[in-house]
């Protein structure tokens, strides 16, 4: 190790919150030149680690330590003074201000007399988009943003800082491959400067890829600090998880059934264009294709939360008239949103609340809700999802990303659907988790359920789908069989490079645009290049 | 690069939907003045105009305070009994001495500013929420006010003669009022617009926890903007002496009311983020002016407060139909050329 202390490091850190113990004495060490990966599944504490050293929390006992030096930083100003900037898990915008006010908030360009230089605010901000390779308008407000965008946004914020420490945590998680590569050209870029940078991610591969050193997490607790090289995948996924994974996509075998829904020629102008497919009882149709193609755009309105233009969508034998939600669920359609805090879950209310809310009217006795229905119907479904929690009274929030997902999926469960559709079932969830819910979603298909499962996770495209769907830009490109399905038939699809003959089965819409796709992979050449297939990076890490 | 060019569409939709609202007030207001001159050709005497801009200038010059308050995704409802209480306190001060005009002026901002400081500190530092405080404030300030006055009420023959003159003189043909009211309106407009700590105002109202994390002093913020809301309130209450002379306790009674009414129609978003100082201003303009198309066409008065309730009404579904229709948009381009 250098001569120098490190740049930035916490000496035995403790935090609590309450009764829940987020981090016990946990140590850590960034140097300058190097690249460090912070590991640990969902609850680990990784999250209220960054935020104690960006200054959000300040530790319960133990020290940060600046160049060596003890440091109190008493809010996140103080740590960005310091020179430690962060790329937060979930964006943290201003949507009514333009995205170059985002990124230099606090730090914009003066000229004279103090004023804001929008002319070089706007220059800077261009700038900054080039180094990333985006085509962002500086102007543009920040509301409307798609979440890869919002996280480009906050990339750029992070970069503009010149810090000496860059703390990202899991910046990569809606970034198409490009993007990820710039940014990982960025950060190698900071590294050669000196600059100390941790990194999180729940893709293996990717922490392979970047980093030097890896620390991990297990529940609050430090457990090792290591040198990737010499270090496996699997290494990493035992310290992280503390046991042995069993096999990472459990499929079962199932009896493939009548078909349950039927969405045919579904058009909403401007988001998607002329898609029908069908899913049968049994059967996990994967929904693949790039962050924006659409996809749960075509999910919403198939559950009616979104109005469609043209097309129909059928549920049985029942023709669902659109635009209801509440018909949608008489008819036997249950959709588990990508979005969990936002559109899943009412974060401040309990387990059992939450797992009762799609289920009001059963839960009546006389007129008024009965608690104790609701309670052991929660409870039921508890045990049915083997949910880690303390008291079903406990508020959704506290737990951690998988167990909230089963809330989620308990909810809707509790409706006795026919069909599920399930956005990214697994986005964000911890890699010992995330089996468990693969696992479920397979017996689930094996009781005769229909999953439409949505996901920007290849490994998992491919380990879980009976047949693969993938969109391109509003359109459906391919439908693939399992045994056909690859990560190159997939990518390829899903990046527009399809012709028409290699298109298999039914896709309806192959034919007809495959001519205009060729001519817009000439013209959007650039945008394309944007969407290089992520499954190259995915291929080089162990595990996937 | 088509993408780029369709962003830039998409911000000019924006740009224009928010420019639209300054315009289409405007608009309204050329309607209502060309509508009512028809039927009344009296309305667009000198006198008539004069009258609309001096009764409308204290209302703007609160909307302009209550702006920086509401943009923060805050909002102050003691500036009516802040400006009785001014009013009121400045009279007496004043009563039976000849004092200096700029005197006063400062006097009554202080009293304003004392009573900011007292929202914004609730609000900011012990996190009260602020109708809850500011609607606490209105009671107790008001109270004050009448348990001083005791019925007793100030008159014009107290009044200095310059300070009268402050309020109903003008300089090259122009009232002093409106005057003062431009150029505060505009020193705040361009604050707010042109200044690194303007613009975290919006930012504040914007997203609360982006600007926590951003490291923007939230707190001494929103204590400005109380202050500064306290500060134009205090001015108001001298304003209003000067311009009225006779002063009750209960002056400026109910205005809290009329003031949020003027920001909300002006473009004002009432979460915060959203808005500006000329649009409020307007909109202080506008419903000044309806309350005196209704004299001219002999309505009774009574309808004043239903027409402002309903103007506010429509302005509110307006921008939530805009703010969905401007999200649509800046979305639909997102899908169409990719991420």
């Amino acid at each position: 190790m250098s001569e120098s202390p490190p740049i930035l490091a916490l000496k035995d850190v403790c935090k609590a919150f309450g009764a829940v113990r987020a981090l016990q004495d946990v140590s850590l060490e960034l140097w300058g030149g190097e690249i460090h990966a912070l590991a640990g599944e969902n609850g680990a504490g990784k999250s209220t680690l960054v935020k104690t050293l960006a200054g959000v929390h300040r530790p319960d006992e133990g020290q940060v330590l600046l160049d060596g030096r003890p440091v109190e930083f008493h809010g996140p100003g103080d740590a960005q003074q310091a020179g430690v900037a962060v790329i937060y898990q979930e964006p943290t915008l201003f949507p009514d201000l333009s995205v170059a006010e985002n990124i230099f908030m606090g730090r914009q360009p003066r000229s004279k007399f103090g004023r804001i230089d929008r002319g070089a605010l706007r220059a800077e901000t261009a700038k900054l988009f080039e180094r990333l390779g985006v085509a962002l308008d500086p102007d543009r407000p920040a509301r409307g943003l798609s979440i890869a965008d919002q996280q480009i946004v906050e990339i750029a914020k992070a970069i503009s800082r010149d810090a000496r420490v860059l703390i990202m945590d899991e910046p990569t998680a809606a970034l198409s491959g490009n993007e990820v590569a710039r940014l990982f050209t960025v950060a190698r870029t900071l590294q050669d400067q000196g600059c100390a940078l941790l990194f999180i991610s729940h893709r293996l591969e990717e922490i392979f890829d970047l980093c030097q050193r890896v620390t991990t997490l297990r529940d609050g607790r430090y457990i090792s600090t290591e040198l990737l090289d010499g270090l496996t995948a699997d290494d990493l996924v035992q310290r992280m998880v503390g046991r042995e994974l069993d096999t990472l996509y459990p499929k079962q075998e199932t009896t493939i059934g009548a078909p349950v829904l039927k969405v045919s020629r579904l058009t909403r102008e401007g988001v998607f264009t002329d898609v029908s497919f069908e899913v049968r009882s049994g059967e996990i149709v994967a929904l693949a294709g790039l962050v924006g193609a659409g996809r749960s755009e075509v999910a919403r309105a198939i559950f009616g939360i979104d109005r469609y233009d043209a097309g129909s969508v059928e549920v049985g034998t029942v023709e669902l008239s659109g635009g209801s939600p509440t018909t949608a669920m008489s008819a036997g359609l249950a959709l588990v949103p990508e979005d969990r805090r936002q559109q899943g879950l009412v974060m401040e209310g309990s387990i059992e609340r939450n797992i009762g809310l799609t289920q009001l009217r059963s839960l009546r006795r006389g007129p008024v809700i009965s608690r104790k229905v609701e309670r052991d119907r929660a409870a039921d479904w508890a045990i049915r999802l083997q949910l880690k929690y303390g008291r079903l009274s406990d508020v959704v929030g506290v737990l951690s990303g998988g167990n909230q997902q089963k809330v989620v999926l308990a909810k809707w469960l509790s409706t006795e659907p026919s069909v599920l559709i399930i956005d990214e079932p697994t986005r964000g969830i911890d890699v010992g988790t995330k089996s468990e819910v693969h696992r479920l979603l397979s017996e689930l298909a094996g009781q005769g359920l229909a999953v439409l499962m949505i996901s920007s996770d290849l490994p998992e495209v491919l380990g879980m789908a009976d047949r693969v769907l993938v969109m391109h830009e509003g359109r459906l490109t391919a439908e693939i069989p399992r045994d056909e399905a690859t990560e190159e038939t997939v990518m390829a699809a899903a990046t527009g490079q399809t012709r028409q003959e290699d298109v298999s089965g039914r896709a309806s819409s192959g034919q007809r645009s495959a001519g205009s796709e060729a001519t817009e992979v000439t013209k959007e050449d650039g945008a394309l290049g944007a969407r290089e297939p992520r499954s190259r990076q995915r291929a080089q890490g162990g595990r996937a | 690069m088509a993408a780029i060019t369709a962003d830039t569409g998409g911000r000019r939709f924006v740009d224009t939907v928010l420019r639209a609202r300054e315009l289409s007030i405007l608009a309204a207001l050329i309607v209502l003045v060309a509508v009512t001159t028809a039927v009344n050709s009296s309305f667009l005497s000198t006198q008539g105009v004069k009258d609309i801009f001096l009764n409308a200038s204290i209302l703007a010059l609160l909307a302009v305070g209550q702006t920086m308050v509401v943009v923060t995704r805050n909002i102050d409802l003691s500036v009516g009994s802040v400006v009785g209480l001014v009013a009121f306190a400045s009279g007496k001060f004043v009563a039976g001495h000849d004092r200096n005009v700029l005197l006063v002026l400062v006097v009554g901002m202080l009293i304003g500013a004392v009573c900011g400081l007292v929202n914004g500190v609730l609000v900011s530092f012990f996190k009260v929420p602020a109708l809850v405080v500011t609607l606490g404030t209105l009671y107790v300030i008001q109270g004050l006010d009448y348990y001083w006055a005791h019925g007793q009420q100030i008159n014009a023959a107290d009044v200095p003669a310059s300070l009268l003159d402050l309020g109903n003189g003008s300089v090259l043909g122009i009232p002093y009022l409106p005057l003062i009211t431009v150029v505060v309106m505009v020193a705040v407009g361009y604050y707010l617009r042109a200044y690194p700590s303007g613009r975290e105002f919006y930012a504040i109202g914007s997203n609360p926890d982006a600007a926590r994390l951003a490291g923007i002093a939230i707190r001494k913020r929103i204590l400005t903007a109380y202050v500064v809301s306290g500060v134009l309130a205090g001015l108001a209450g001298v304003l209003w002496l000067a311009r009225f002379g006779t002063v009750v306790a209960d002056a400026a009674h109910g205005w809290e009311l009329k003031v949020v009414s003027a920001v909300v129609v002006g473009g004002v978003a009432i979460v915060g983020g959203l808005g500006s100082v000329y649009g409020a201003a307007l909109g202080a303009l506008l419903l000044t002016t309806i309350g005196s198309v209704l004299v001219v066409l002999k309505v009774n008065s009574f309808w004043q407060d239903a027409i402002a309730g309903a103007l506010l009404l429509l302005a509110i579904s307006v921008d939530r139909l805009l703010a969905l229709r401007v999200t649509r948009a800046l979305r639909k381009r997102n899908a169409r050329h990719g991420a």
